[in-house]
């Protein structure tokens, strides 16, 4: 019995473990061992992630149902993996710049990554805390990690603050679904609404529900819950925000999706509102706010709201083509923000880190194929075609228009528009500006390894959207029995 | 009986007494030692209702933990505590609305909690709690927690390092020129190292 609970949750044994271990070799061998802790938690990741991807991994409820494995949670799985492994390679070069060599780093990041992975296999509403509270208690400490800078410092309290309501939020919305179902699992609470067949829904779980949607809206930093999202970017160390854009976003949408479609699957009439008005507002601020930004980073981060609100569009559609919709979309978007942010980390000038989108002006002169790699994330971002952004969208719009949300289509392509301006105004600094200071280099092997991977895959994911598109499929359709 | 009622009542009013004392207290520390007085009183309480594992955490934690802290804060913080005072009365009434509607608040929870009978709601019936007279709930509560919830106590322990990785990340800094202890230096000496015998003459001195 035991032993086939542990099987299932083997990649998570793995890495929590592995992590264990590294922190001991880091406390005996002292900073200096940071360097081969880096290394060993990419290995670490890799093989995390090879454990997911390559054994047959049955569909089954792990812990007496704590936690579920399904082709869902193990495709967001990967997802993740793939965003802290990166951020990883790209931290390795800046901690050791940026006086922030200590063994720790790259360990809170493999403790974050596991409890993205156990967020992303929750079945219960204790264990999605429990997962939640693992993630986030590592995030705030690396966000404040350059402990002596004080936009960090600044960065980690505030995420910290707000990042403790929200969890109080989503507390006191669990406690109330909890009161008036009875049980905290995910199938005990849908089997509750199949038994009362829809109807007399009692008040306070719908109560319950809203607090636990707002919880989760400000984890995806949805709109009106993303006022902490630009000050945390900007104030983190770059590579944690990296990390902040990629991979705690996957897992905080991969649990939003669970959450709604599994024990509230039934009561879709209830959050179909909420999750419609959280993604046309992330939609507009999105695209509005970031125009009159000067920091890259602050930019990212307004682009990174708009993101969300296009994919929790696929969510307000609440059908299976919806859901795909979201994974496609999620898996483009972890490669474009992975290369987007390997440049901004490569943009130093006499070795300090520039943040200011005027120093870009005339990349292409200076370093074209820098230049040519920032131009192709920001077309996609914009969602030309035939970039991969271009085909997260265009899944995600078909799913809306398929489940008759014109409104919300239309609102996306309009925001998109709007959006266009502020990643189309990035290549023009570029190529039609007259050069400025020149960036350091060179970048380091392992930035251009980045740069390339993310910028093939962009580029040429119309040649073969194959393997992603029915990966996604396939993953979707986990969540839909029957 | 009449020695349970005579004790809830005891605790009962201590609690409420201690509890008036920690806002009116001038002293602050005092303030802290009434906090702790309040605690106590209601853990008791807990044992009167046959809750005994939530006042051994009561007191382990919230006495242990909490209450200690705050009387740390109080003691290194230097804060003005007489003028964090003023506008006391200003605010009195304001304050005694707020409390009053709570009250009222309360008592209308309870009347009609009283008035309807209530019986556990439908959905709670499911609920496998072991009747309080067969297990006590310490015993309830390890039966469960290293089982069913093994997971869960397992995860919780990885907030907790994280916890306290992230405390040290965050605050522990290398001092200059600070003398520690060095176990292995220490070890190492040797007696020729250590000591000297020196032939002192007799009645002449070092």
């Amino acid at each position: 019995m035991i032993s086939a609970d542990l099987m299932a949750v083997l990649p998570e044994l793995f890495l929590a473990c592995a992590a264990i271990g590294l922190l001991m070799l880091g406390v005996f061998r002292g900073n200096s061992a940071t360097q081969l802790v880096s290394t060993l938690s990419v290995v670490t990741l890799i093989v995390t992630f090879a454990l997911i991807a390559l054994p047959p991994r049955p569909e089954t409820v792990a812990f007496g149902g704590l936690l579920t494995m399904d082709g869902f949670g193990d495709f967001m799985k990967l997802l993740v993996l793939i965003g802290s492994g990166v951020s990883i390679v790209m931290a390795q070069r800046y901690i050791q710049r940026e006086d922030m060599n200590r063994f720790e780093f790259p360990v809170l990041m493999l403790f974050a990554t596991l409890g993205m992975m156990a967020m992303i296999s929750a079945n219960d509403l204790i264990s999605l805390y429990m997962g939640l509270e693992l993630q986030s208690l590592s995030l705030y400490v690396v966000a404040a990690f350059r402990r002596d800078n004080l936009r960090s410092s600044e960065a980690g309290l505030k995420y910290f603050v707000l990042g403790a309501l929200s969890s109080g939020m989503l507390l006191y919305g669990s406690s109330m679904i909890y009161g008036f179902t009875g049980t905290t699992n995910f199938d005990g609470i849908a089997q509750t609404f199949a038994a009362s067949a829809g109807n007399d829904i009692p008040i306070g779980l719908i109560v319950g529900l809203v607090f636990l949607c707002a919880g989760l809206a400000f984890k995806v930093s949805a709109v009106p819950f993303h006022m902490w999202t630009p000050d945390v970017y900007e104030g983190a160390p770059t590579p944690v925000t990296a990390f902040f854009a990629t991979a705690p976003k996957i897992a905080a949408m991969a649990l939003f999706i669970r959450v709604l479609m599994e024990p509230f699957g039934g009561l879709i009439d209830q959050w179909q509102q909420i999750v419609f008005f959280v993604s046309a507002a992330s939609m507009i601020l999105g695209a509005f706010a970031a125009i009159n930004q000067s920091n890259i980073k602050r930019l990212m981060a307004y682009s990174s709201i708009g993101h969300i609100g296009y994919a929790l569009i696929g969510l307000a559609s609440g059908t299976e083509q919806g859901i795909s919709g979201i994974v496609i979309y999620l898996t483009i978007y972890v490669f474009m923000n992975l290369g987007t942010f390997a440049c901004i980390l490569c943009m130093r000038q006499k070795d300090r880190m520039v943040e200011g989108i005027d120093d870009l002006k005339g990349l292409s002169k200076t370093q074209p194929m820098m230049a040519l790699a920032l131009a192709i994330f920001m077309f996609s971002m914009a969602g030309i075609p035939p970039l991969a952004g271009f085909f997260g969208k265009l899944y995600i719009f078909l799913a809306a228009i398929e489940a008759q949300l014109y409104i919300l289509a239309v609102l996306g392509v309009l925001t998109s528009v709007v959006g266009a301006f502020y990643y189309l105004r990035i290549i023009k600094l570029m190529y039609f500006d007259e050069p400025a200071e020149s960036f350091d280099r060179p970048i380091g092997r392992e930035m251009t390894a980045v740069l390339i991977i993310t910028g093939v895959f962009t580029l040429l994911f119309f040649v073969a959207p194959g393997p992603v598109v029915d990966s996604a499929a396939a993953a979707a359709a986990t969540l839909f029995p029957g | 009986m009449i020695v349970q009622a005579l004790a809830f009542y005891l605790f009962a009013a201590v609690t409420v007494a201690a509890g008036v004392m920690v806002v009116s207290a001038r002293n602050p520390v005092h303030s802290v030692l009434f906090l702790i007085l309040a605690f106590f009183n209601a853990a008791g309480l807990f044992v009167l209702m046959g809750a005994e594992f939530l006042a051994m955490i009561l007191v382990v934690v919230y006495v242990g933990a909490v209450a200690v802290l705050f009387l740390f804060v109080v003691m290194m913080l230097d804060i003005n505590y007489a003028a964090m005072r003023q506008g006391f009365l200003q605010y009195l009434p304001v304050g005694a609305l707020i409390g009053l509607v709570l009250v009222v608040e309360l008592a209308l929870v309870g009347f009609s909690w009283v008035a309807s009978s209530p019986d556990a709601p439908a959905s709670l019936a499911g609920v496998p709690i072991p009747p309080i007279d067969e297990v006590h709930n310490t015993k309830a509560i390890g039966q469960v927690v290293y089982t069913k919830f093994a997971y869960l106590f397992q995860m919780a322990g990885l907030v907790l390092l994280v916890a306290m990785v992230g405390a040290i990340v965050l605050t522990l800094r290398q001092r200059e020129g600070v003398r520690r202890q060095s176990i292995s230096a220490q070890v190492s000496r040797t007696r020729e190292e250590a000591v000297e015998i020196k032939q002192v003459p007799t009645r002449s001195g070092v």
